[in-house]
């Protein structure tokens, strides 16, 4: 169901020691479709056997049809796909990539928007800002990362930006600055758990409009312990080892399920339980707690236990 | 203003969809009418398929289908909104929907029709020909000043069938801006700016069903490059494109001149064939609902839709009846279709034999 | 939210649902309400007492004329004001929202006529619908929007009704729109003209 788009990598930058930018053009040398700011693509890779599809946010401008960028942080700990943009992907490298989804979009009815970001979060808020310049919006960036050889981007962005470096001990001085924001503003986060979690409180003691506060909630899939699933439906039991998420094993074993952000923030993945004795590791974003006995979504969540069985 | 200069050529046909009904199927076009119903009966389901390339010459064959009726469905359209502009509105943050929409058709007829519609880019510099409605304009793309009408209304009033733009957020969809002048019943002016649940508040039976559920979870998964399709349909008395609520006091009154010998002539099968497109910059869905008039005299021309259109009209729900506005003359409908109906079974599909 | 409002009848799903105001926090309350909506704006500053110190209330009287300024006079708020209307009401909220800040809450009381153009103007403003805390009490007159001639008729009680505009014989059809705060109005006599069935006192 999902349309493929099929690209060449052509630009591979770091940016710093942590972060890279990759270019990537149609193979076939004709345009890609514009995109919405705020959009991800999935991107896909075989690594040494497993196939990884990780979401990255788009950064470059949505009306540049020649190509599209993304920005990858390395994570040193995490299951490998970060470590496989960086140590396998270059220049000339072909990969396919579906078409830019987006589940952290503008809303074009604020008056204002207000951008947060933390560290490699400013990737999607890079590709908002140039949207925005195309069609005259206002808008304000607040950007915080450890220091400034780590703020990626932060020679190119230009406008209403504010920097804030941990190493200065310099922080975004949220309550003021969300307090001093006019009605109807827009504010949009983006950056480590600890930062959302933040914003989110701050909004909320201060009265912010729920509906007008937007985080980016879907994060890669984390490693944890390898355990067996039964898919009822395909009457077929599956491994999920430690370095693969449970919607990648019902892949490579032949079962599909529909995805948008493969983040845990979509809804799209979600299957019923059928049977459970143990314990689910629920990481996703869209399940009410009341579920979390009878859904699971296995882009990101994980089990421990003696059996776990699911409808697919 | 969008100045028509038409050229009906040897295949647009100069008729008209008011007054005086010169509206007309050839048989061509009746032979590729969209016949909604695959069996004898009809319910609500998710009946969403992918909209793509199928049998040459049917209405399937293009994204956007354009027939004989073209020039004439246009000059009807415009009639209409000269005499109320209401009837095409966007809310003001969806000029940029506009813009996605106004690029998709023009990409769309152009590849898809060269004979009739040019599309020449160069950057953000473009120039549109539509050479049956005499228009020959350039302009600068994201740039509203550059053309007569926002981008919506300036290219729908150029493609057949009535759009909406649907905003994304909040896990819903909501009707933020539209074209709507061949609509089955509904308004635009009061129904802009709801979600995907208020705008279909008033159909009865299918939200007890989940259908609007369901379907509302399939359509925030559609993705550009993959538009999907689907039919509704209603029934008609003359072939009056506009079936407004705004001019109902107009039109109302048609429904009680059905007579037991009128029903072939005066009974048009109205068959919306829907399709959905994801929207690059915008993020939101642009919906196509491009309707159909099969006059019944035509349709029993083919025998399995005569014995189909019958069943199924004797045999639906009462409250559907109602609601697609043919409760009052259903008896007489299903006692003149009796007669092109020999009981025979049907094949299955929507294709005459 | 807890449906407060026994006396609306169950609808169809475009209709608006009420709730009870509770107290949420924020920089500062801005409180709109009529008629007997007062009695629900003086539950909510029970509620939480600190509330009154950075409330705005705006009130005028009910659609069936009840007025319990006493009783929002007697609340303390920081500031209060009483509208001889609903049009003055709005004029007066438009100046409030000019430099109003994200920091605000916003509670509507009373009539779904008060509460629908109240909600209207701060949706004009960017602040989205579901965060607009609203409890229905008193009048359930309608507002009623003409399909035809788009003139809104205020205070509608019976169905069908003369549009005040037009002139037609509309018939109050359960779907509602929250930009134009109105139900919709539909020729009843439209397939045959001069069959009116007689008007029946639906709202009260």
């Amino acid at each position: 169901m999902n349309a493929k788009l099929q690209v060449r990598v052509t630009e591979v930058e770091a940016l710093n020691p942590l972060i890279k930018r990759f270019r990537f053009v149609p193979r076939d040398g004709g345009l890609l479709p514009a995109f919405s700011g705020g959009a991800h693509v999935v991107v896909e890779m075989e690594d040494h056997g497993t196939r990884r599809m990780n979401p990255y946010s788009l950064s470059s401008d949505p009306e540049d049809r020649t190509g599209y960028e993304v920005t990858v942080r390395r994570d040193d700990a995490g299951r490998g796909g970060s470590l496989y943009m960086h140590n396998h992907v270059a220049v000339g490298t072909e990969m396919v990539i579906s078409h830019p989804v987006n589940l952290f979009p503008l809303d074009g009815r604020a008056k204002k928007h207000l951008f947060l970001a933390g560290g490699i979060g400013i990737t999607p808020f890079k590709a908002m800002i140039h949207q925005l310049g195309h069609i005259g919006a206002k808008w304000e960036l607040h950007y915080a990362s450890r220091n400034p050889g780590l703020c990626a981007y932060g020679d190119l962005l230009r406008g209403p930006v504010q920097f804030y470096y941990d190493d200065d001990k310099s922080f975004i001085p949220l309550k003021d600055l969300l307090a001093r924001q006019p009605l109807g503003t827009h504010v949009y986060c983006c950056g480590p758990k600890g930062m959302l979690a933040w914003v989110r409180a701050t909004a909320a003691e201060l009265g912010l409009a729920e509906h007008a506060v937007h985080f980016e909630e879907f994060t890669a899939p984390q490693p944890g312990a390898p355990f067996d699933v039964d898919l009822v439906r395909s009457g077929r039991r599956i491994h999920v080892p430690a370095h693969q998420s449970l919607l990648e094993a019902m892949e490579a074993a032949g079962v599909d399920a529909p995805y948008l952000c493969r983040g845990g923030a979509c809804g799209q993945c979600e299957c019923d339980v059928v049977t459970l004795d143990g314990q689910i590791d629920h990481r996703d974003h869209w399940l009410a707690p009341t579920d979390h006995k009878t859904k699971i979504m296995p882009c990101v969540s994980r089990f421990a236990g003696r059996a776990l069985a699911i409808d697919r | 203003m969008l100045d028509l200069k038409p050229d009906f050529g040897s295949f647009f046909k100069d008729e008209t969809f008011t007054g005086d009904f010169t509206f007309a199927n050839s048989p061509q076009s009746v032979r590729r009418f969209p016949f909604p119903f695959d069996r004898d009966d009809y319910m609500y389901s998710v009946n969403i398929e992918p909209h793509v390339s199928t049998r040459p010459g049917s209405v399937f064959e293009h994204a956007f289908d354009i027939d004989e009726h073209y020039v004439s469905e246009m000059r009807d359209r415009a009639r209409v909104l000269a005499r109320d502009p209401l009837r095409c509105q966007s809310l003001p943050h969806m000029e940029l929907a506009g813009w996605d929409l106004l690029e998709l058709l023009m990409e769309s007829l152009a590849r898809d029709y060269p004979q009739w519609f040019t599309l020449t880019r160069s950057g953000n510099d473009w120039h549109w020909v539509n050479k049956p409605l005499g228009i020959d304009q350039r302009f600068t793309f994201l740039d509203a000043s550059s053309l007569p009408y926002g981008p919506m209304e300036y290219i729908t009033r150029q493609v057949q069938g009535d759009f909406t733009l649907q905003d994304e957020r909040d896990q819903n969809l909501w009707v933020d801006a539209g074209m709507v002048t061949t609509q089955a019943d509904w308004s635009l002016d009061f129904d802009i700016g709801m979600n995907f649940f208020e705008w279909h508040a008033p159909v009865p039976l299918a939200h007890e069903k989940g259908i609007f559920e369901r379907a509302l979870k399939f359509l925030l998964r559609l993705q550009h490059g993959a538009p999907v399709r689907r039919f509704n349909w209603t029934m008609t008395v003359n072939p009056l494109l506009d079936t407004a609520p705004e001019t109902y006091p107009e039109w109302g009154a048609m429904r009680t001149t059905v007579t037991p010998q009128n029903v072939g002539e005066k009974l048009h099968l109205r068959v919306e064939l829907q399709s959905l497109f994801r929207l690059p910059r915008s993020n939101a869905i642009a919906f196509s609902i491009r309707a159909y008039l099969g006059r019944f005299d035509d349709l029993v021309t083919v025998p399995k839709w005569g014995r189909r259109l019958h069943r199924v009209v004797r045999d639906v729900h009462p409250d559907l009846a109602a609601y697609k506005g043919f409760l009052r003359n259903r008896d007489a409908m299903t006692d003149w279709l009796s007669h092109h109906d020999d009981g025979a079974p049907t094949s299955p599909g929507i294709w005459p034999d | 939210m807890k449906d407060a409002t026994m006396s609306l009848p169950p609808s169809i799903l475009s209709r608006p649902v009420y709730g009870v105001l509770a107290p949420r926090p924020g920089l500062a309350h801005l409180v709109i309400a009529d008629g007997a909506g007062a009695g629900a704006v003086a539950d909510l500053f029970a509620a939480d007492p600190g509330i009154a110190g950075r409330a705005h209330v705006l009130y005028t009287p009910g659609p069936d004329g009840g007025d319990d300024w006493a009783v929002i006079e007697a609340l303390g708020a920081a500031q209060a004001q009483r509208a001889a209307s609903v049009p003055t009401l709005l004029f007066r909220l438009a100046r409030v929202l000019l430099d109003a800040k994200a920091g605000t809450q916003c509670y509507l009381a009373g009539s779904e006529g008060l509460i629908g153009q109240a909600e209207r103007d701060l949706m004009a403003q960017g602040v989205p619908h579901q965060d607009i805390q609203k409890e229905h009490r008193g009048s359930t007159v309608r507002r009623v929007q003409c399909v035809h001639c788009k003139g809104i008729t205020e205070a509608v009680r019976t169905d069908p009704f003369v549009c005040s505009h037009c002139g037609l014989s509309l018939y109050v059809r359960d779907h509602y729109s929250r930009r134009l705060a109105a139900f919709q109005g539909v020729c009843i006599d439209a397939e045959e003209p001069g069959n009116i069935p007689p008007a029946v006192e639906k709202f009260a």
